[in-house]
């Protein structure tokens, strides 16, 4: 599967949060880099979903669907915030 | 996700396919009528699911080609080994439906209101959500100048042609044709490179706003070329459809 970036996963995300997310400030809590999440580095067959940061490439969100659910992982991330 | 504080939520709905209309060998744009559209913004995509019979869904998301206030289109082109644009482009007949949910995005759009000059650059169909920024600044009487750099393989591989050809009122265009030239073509051959780019480049100091869509190689170039030009990260608005190495 191909690199994508945080664009493709903008309905994954509505789905999860709620709202619009590419738009959306994220800080990477290894090197400290903050952009919007349309800039993330994104892996779709994983399994799951693994967005990455442009800068350092360290994981910022996992999420796995599994059983009709969405197991979210963004420990990879200092700040999310939404536009 | 009942009780959480949703604006809007996505759901999947049926559309059903107006209308279908083939751009290319490759490309066709299909035109969608859905129940429940809350309306778009120039940019966005929808998703598009599709399930096998025996319950194997396939998801995919193509960008919206129509402006803001017209019917719903997407344009899509044909992967050989795709598991979803073969069926798109080829099997799909007006009349039929297909679940999507939509509109999405927030980042990779533009709305009349802005007044920066804009450089759209499109990387082969990279092209489809910058043909609904033009089309939105055309029927809205926007006067934001425009240029456009849409590299692409051959003329006959140009999507949207007669559209894009028929283009002025502020609007230049900028073919670059990467393996095929026809005879007697001056402008650009082969990928674009560091020159080209600042050749069609807004000047920095002209505080304009880049959309750059299309390959992942494509869009990396683009967009260092123009940090190198002095474009600030939030001037240039980037959207990687993946692929191979660029058109």
């Amino acid at each position: 599967m191909d690199v994508l970036d945080g664009n493709a996963i903008g309905g994954l995300l509505h789905e999860v949060f709620g709202t619009e997310m590419t738009a959306a400030t994220a800080t990477c809590a290894s090197c400290g880099a903050t952009g919007p999440v349309a800039q993330f580095v994104v892996f779709m067959r994983a399994p799951g979903t693994v967005a990455r940061c442009r800068n350092c490439l360290a994981v910022q969100m996992v999420i796995v669907q599994c059983k009709g659910m969405n197991c979210v992982d963004l420990r990879g991330l200092a700040r999310l915030e939404a536009a | 996700m009942a009780g959480t504080a949703v604006r809007r939520r996505l759901t999947w709905q049926v559309a059903t396919v107006v209308a279908v209309n083939d751009e290319t060998a490759t490309v066709r744009t299909i035109e969608l009528a859905a129940a429940d559209w809350a309306g778009h913004r120039a940019g966005q995509h929808l998703d598009v699911r599709l399930t096998a019979e025996d319950g194997y869904t396939a998801e995919r998301s193509y960008s919206i080609a129509s402006a803001p206030g017209e019917p719903v289109t997407i344009t899509v082109q044909r992967l050989d080994d795709g598991e979803v644009s073969p069926y798109l482009t080829t099997e799909l007949r007006a009349g039929d439906e297909l679940e999507m949910r939509g509109p999405i995005g927030g980042y990779f759009v533009w709305d009349a209101d802005h007044t920066s000059p804009l450089l759209l650059a499109a990387g082969g169909s990279g092209i489809v959500p910058l043909r609904s920024i033009l089309r939105h600044r055309a029927r809205s009487g926007a006067t934001a100048p425009v240029r456009l750099l849409y590299s692409v393989r051959s003329l006959p591989d140009v999507i949207y042609r007669t559209e894009i050809d028929g283009l002025a009122d502020g609007v230049s265009v900028t073919y670059a044709l990467t393996r095929q030239q026809p005879p007697g073509w001056t402008g650009h051959r082969g990928r674009v490179d560091a020159g080209q780019l600042e050749d069609v480049a807004w000047p920095a100091g002209r505080d304009p706003v880049a959309y750059v869509c299309g390959p992942t190689a494509f869009v990396e170039t683009i967009a260092e070329g123009l940090v190198g030009l002095g474009y600030l990260p939030h001037q240039v608005k980037t959207e990687r459809f993946g692929g191979p190495g660029g058109p």
